[in-house]
């Protein structure tokens, strides 16, 4: 069993298999036609709220409302 | 690795006479019962007036087992994150866009578990076919001719816009032209990839 099996060119380059993945769905999404891109988009959208801690202490969290390329 | 098999067959010569039975496939394997005998007596002793809760197990249907003949038919299950767009459908066979390249898919298919590159799905039933671009995922082929494909996403090839995928091929190659790390290479070549893909796909 070769344990240095031709690699592809995205784990060369330090990708994870989820992170390729997940370029490639966001490129087909915004391939799409109008009503089912904005459908595509809002449904991938990601809410979530950032805290940051410093010295035991948290700071004041940000609500972020992401697009999955950002 | 057939180094090391040959040296472990010499290393334990009895304890290889007494190996006789080799391990199963998971397809061969008779269902996993879906409760387990054991707790739910336990529970009853226990509890006797409620029913006893329901596992994860008891919710799985087991695997159905590989019928002796070939079956006319597959059956296939494909989902995505968000949905399941066929569920236990039965056709007479699937094009799946592995990175190997096409592969079609009949009834009575090698167990083959298949990486998916972004390409064209189709599935063939009679005389119909649906046609799907899969982004990437994974493609499960069972020995009872079940086949479960899965995909990040998955759209019918009538709901991508040409303009927007030439649009994109063309900075997609000036990108990956233009780029200078690894990992903008990388990306820049997975849009290449993709792209192209859907280009064939629409004029395909």
């Amino acid at each position: 069993m070769a344990s240095n099996a031709a690699v592809p060119f995205w784990r060369a380059a330090g990708m994870t298999y989820i992170t390729y993945s997940n370029i490639c769905a966001n490129l087909v999404r915004n391939c799409l036609k109008e009503p089912y891109k904005t459908e595509a988009l809002t449904r991938e959208k990601v809410h979530f709220s950032i805290a940051t801690w410093n010295d035991g202490k948290a700071e004041k969290p940000v609500l972020r409302s992401d697009t999955p390329e950002d | 690795m057939i180094r090391r098999v040959a040296s472990s067959f010499l290393r334990r010569p009895v304890l290889a006479l007494s190996r006789t039975s080799v391990r199963p496939l998971s397809t061969d394997l008779p269902a996993a019962p879906s409760a387990d005998a054991a707790f739910v007596e336990a529970w009853r002793k226990a509890v006797p007036n409620i029913e006893p809760p329901k596992t994860p197990l008891s919710f799985m249907q087991p695997r159905l087992p590989t019928p002796s003949s070939i079956p006319t038919r597959l059956t296939v299950n494909f989902v995505l994150p968000y949905a399941s767009e066929l569920s236990h459908k039965e056709v007479d066979m699937v094009i799946i866009p592995a990175t190997t390249g096409q592969m079609g898919v009949l009834p009575g298919h090698v167990s083959t578990i298949a990486e998916l590159k972004p390409g064209v799905l189709s599935v063939h039933e009679g005389n119909d076919v649906t046609k799907y671009f899969i982004s990437s995922g994974f493609a499960f082929i069972h020995a009872n001719s079940y086949a479960d494909i899965i995909a990040v996403e998955a759209v019918p090839v009538g709901h991508i816009d040409a303009a927007l995928v030439q649009k994109g091929l063309v900075e997609f190659t000036q990108k990956l032209s233009s780029a200078s790390s690894d990992l903008e290479k990388a990306e820049a070549q997975i849009g290449v990839d993709v792209y192209s893909a859907l280009n064939s796909a629409l004029s395909g």
